[in-house]
């Protein structure tokens, strides 16, 4: 459907106004759905902004918001730190602010296809150990322990960390379940779908409780602890996509870089793996965001993530009970960082989509 | 000269098919497979030395050592006096009631949801849209959180109003009606279970016989419930519909959902009727165009061309992925353990923390996930293979 003729301003508000017009009225069913719809919303929006603004409190303390029925927003500016940030000392909160910088931006330049290259594998490595630095301290920075850790940095770091290292375990399991090794096939088989069968919440029992039975010397805190779990967890989900993709890569492939006398691995490395990967790049995107919110989760093992920190901010003496509006603030966070993620990943589909159809 | 008899193309033998189902480097596997033994071995010898030395004897029999805990809510009695074991099964059935529940209603209302989302009404797609949006892109915790703060939040019993007469949301749970079945006699209880079980066996035979369509399934279950009725008139019984109603400080009668119970449930519907909102809308519009020309120029109206050209092919991608989602469903009501709700979960790891023995509960708890999610994978894989078009090999 091609327009040649220039569309004039008008031409085009009234074009809007008549779509507008058929969609909300075309018919008498529709008028009808309409109707409904507009009641529904006039039950929920007033009742919404009620809450949020009309009797909200702004400024004040635990006092001024008991006398007002609506959100305590005084509350979250006075806890708007400790949300982000949770335990972390106050004087050196700049380390955990500079890591969330750090992360965002590795983020956004491992999102441009413009820098994907080999130095931005080099760069993760690089950058995770800066926040790690920086969040535990060593070589000059004061050691915090990572009892102390939480909101918005910890979210962020162990998404990036175990995510990051879930794929290269995810690669080989995928590998070894396309392989013709039957017993590797089979432990492979044996441990995706034992991982993917079981809740995550187990998982994290499994990293407090089994874990320091298993290595009973190591002292390894709760957060190592979890995060090697969390990896091994993902691995499981990411290589079911990873084998995805390699199911797409057709056969002759593979058996033109054996006939060149390309080894195994070489061919992996240099034919099937860049093909197949950038085939499952969504897949991966839509991965994340789902891991991204199932790092909610460490809440459960007492870990101060960005949820479980808005909801200890409610805990406060001076300002207790604001759940709604520290869960609030919190939803937000989530919803910004995922909502980007998602129109970024269907971005990314038609980018990709358009670059491989020649 | 002799003849030579050379024998034709046989089947490899046993030994044959074992060595190529192995592959071409044995050595490589027996030597990776054998180094992940030894460090689980390893790891699995650590834990019995640790449980050693903090004093705990590995093995089961814990299970039928009394639990001297009290678990909130149970469908079947259950005391502190209780072994384990009765425990576990407690919050295996609270985490199957959590779960069928939360499938069935999830599915109503993600196929409304979904349905309406694909509605030429811009305002109530656009909702439909915002409402699906929210839901995915927040955390289900942190809805949890919300809904249990929600629920704990109604007003006490003596303040609470009624919706629709019958259905009280106070702070000490919701309130809804229940059905009471009055002066039934066993021998009338006991034919209306043979006749149930005879139903399922018809509806089971038809089904393998690929004969079962919605009239025959319609037809025979509104029989049933003539029977079932016209039984209950035979034998004196009747039923009653049992309205809770305020008395005294609380709500007598009806059925009530602990706050827990209704949080979770609540969290679990409106979450994953987002996700089979989206799959039933995928569903749909992976229908091609053409097969809607084709049927209206058939002369077929809307309700038919939806019954009988576009679901049966959506069906095709709908059901693999409403499998899945709810094993996720199945999955995500662990974290009942967040907000006290008793399943299986928070059992298994109270269990572990009053015995000690967290490796055995952890292996119960995992292996309990395994079963159902093989069990339910095995039904929808044989459900899935009758709906895949024939002739493909999928």
């Amino acid at each position: 459907m091609t327009e040649t003729a220039p569309i004039s301003a008008q031409h085009r508000a009234r074009h809007f106004f008549s779509r507008l017009r058929i969609g909300l009225f075309g018919s008498v069913a529709n008028t009808i759905v309409t109707l409904c719809t507009l009641a529904l919303l006039a039950w929920l929006i007033p009742a919404f902004l009620k809450w949020a603004v009309f009797d909200a409190t702004w400024a004040g303390d635990q006092s001024a918001c008991a006398a007002r029925a609506g959100a305590c927003w005084a509350f979250v500016s006075a806890k708007l730190r400790f949300m982000f940030l949770a335990f972390y000392p106050q004087e050196l909160q700049w380390r955990p602010v500079a890591v969330i910088l750090i992360l965002v931006t590795l983020f956004s330049a491992s999102a441009l296809p413009r820098f994907w290259r080999k130095e931005l594998l080099s760069a993760w490595p690089v950058a995770v150990l800066a926040c790690w630095l920086l969040l535990a301290g060593g070589y000059g920075l004061s050691p915090v322990s990572s009892n102390h850790w939480g909101g918005l940095p910890v979210t962020l770091f162990v998404w990036a960390v175990c995510f990051a290292s879930a794929t290269p375990i995810a690669i080989l399991l995928a590998l070894a379940r396309r392989s013709r090794f039957g017993g590797l096939r089979t432990l492979s088989i044996i441990y995706i779908e034992v991982m993917r069968g079981t809740p995550m919440v187990a998982i994290l029992y499994v990293a407090m409780l089994i874990l320091p039975m298993a290595l009973p010397g190591a002292q390894f805190d709760k957060m190592i602890r979890a995060m090697i779990m969390i990896t091994l967890f993902w691995a499981a989900y990411v290589a079911e996509v990873v084998r995805a993709g390699l199911q797409a890569i057709p056969s002759g492939q593979e058996e033109a870089a054996t006939a060149l006398g390309i080894g195994y691995w070489r061919t992996m490395q240099l034919v099937i793996l860049p093909q197949a990967l950038r085939l499952v790049i969504p897949g991966l995107v839509n991965l994340a965001i789902g891991f991204l919110l199932a790092t909610s989760l460490l809440a459960v093992i007492g870990i101060f993530d960005l949820l479980n920190a808005a909801r200890a901010s409610a805990t406060d003496p001076g300002w207790l009970g604001f759940y709604n509006e520290a869960y609030f603030v919190a939803a937000i966070v989530y919803f910004v960082i995922c909502f980007s993620a998602s129109r970024y990943s269907l971005w990314l589909e038609r980018r990709l989509r358009a670059d491989t159809r020649i | 000269m002799p003849i030579i008899v050379t024998p034709g193309p046989r089947r490899p033998g046993f030994h044959r098919r074992l060595l190529m189902w192995w592959g071409n480097r044995p050595l490589l596997q027996v030597a990776i497979i054998g180094l992940l033994a030894a460090l689980f071995a390893l790891l699995a010898t650590n834990v019995g030395d640790t449980m050693q030395r903090i004093g705990i004897s590995p093995g089961f029999d814990f299970l039928w050592r009394s639990t001297n805990f009290e678990i909130g809510e149970s469908s079947i009695p259950f005391s502190a006096s209780d072994p384990y074991i009765r425990a576990v099964v407690v919050g295996l059935i609270n985490t199957l009631k959590v779960s069928l529940f939360g499938c069935v209603l999830a599915t109503v209302l993600g196929v409304v949801i979904g349905v309406a989302g694909l509605s030429r009404n811009l305002l109530l797609a656009a909702l439909v849209r915002w409402y699906i949006e929210i839901i995915r892109n927040t955390p289900l915790l942190l809805q949890l959180f919300f809904w249990i703060s929600l629920a704990k939040a109604f007003p006490a019993p003596r303040q609470a109003s009624a919706f629709f007469g019958s259905i009280y949301l106070t702070n000490r749970g919701v309130f809804v009606p229940s059905i009471a079945v009055e002066g039934l006699p066993m021998g009338v209880a006991t034919a209306v279970a043979i006749l149930i079980v005879v139903y399922a066996v018809l509806l089971f035979t038809l089904f393998r016989a690929g004969r079962l369509n919605s009239r025959n399934a319609g037809f025979s279950g509104l029989a049933l419930l003539f029977a079932f009725l016209a039984l209950l008139q035979l034998a004196g019984a009747d039923i009653t519909l049992e309205a809770p109603a305020l008395a005294g400080f609380n709500i007598r009668g009806g059925y009530n959902l602990t706050p827990e119970f209704a949080a979770l449930l609540t969290g679990l519907v409106v979450k994953f009727a987002a996700v089979i909102a989206e799959i039933v809308r995928a569903g749909i519009q992976s229908v091609n165009r053409g097969q809607w020309e084709a049927a209206r120029a058939l002369g077929l109206h809307n309700s038919q061309i939806m019954r009988l050209v576009v679901l049966p092919q959506a069906l095709r991608v709908i059901t693999p992925l409403t499998t899945s989602s709810y094993l996720d469903l199945t999955k995500d009501s662990s974290l009942a353990v967040a907000i006290g709700y008793p399943d299986l979960v928070s059992i298994i790891n109270t269990t572990a923390n009053t015995t000690g023995q967290s490796l055995e509960a952890l292996l119960i708890l995992i292996g309990t996930y395994l079963v159902i999610n093989l069990a339910v994978s095995a039904l929808m894989n044989e459900y899935n293979r009758r709906v895949a078009l024939k002739g493909t090999s999928r």
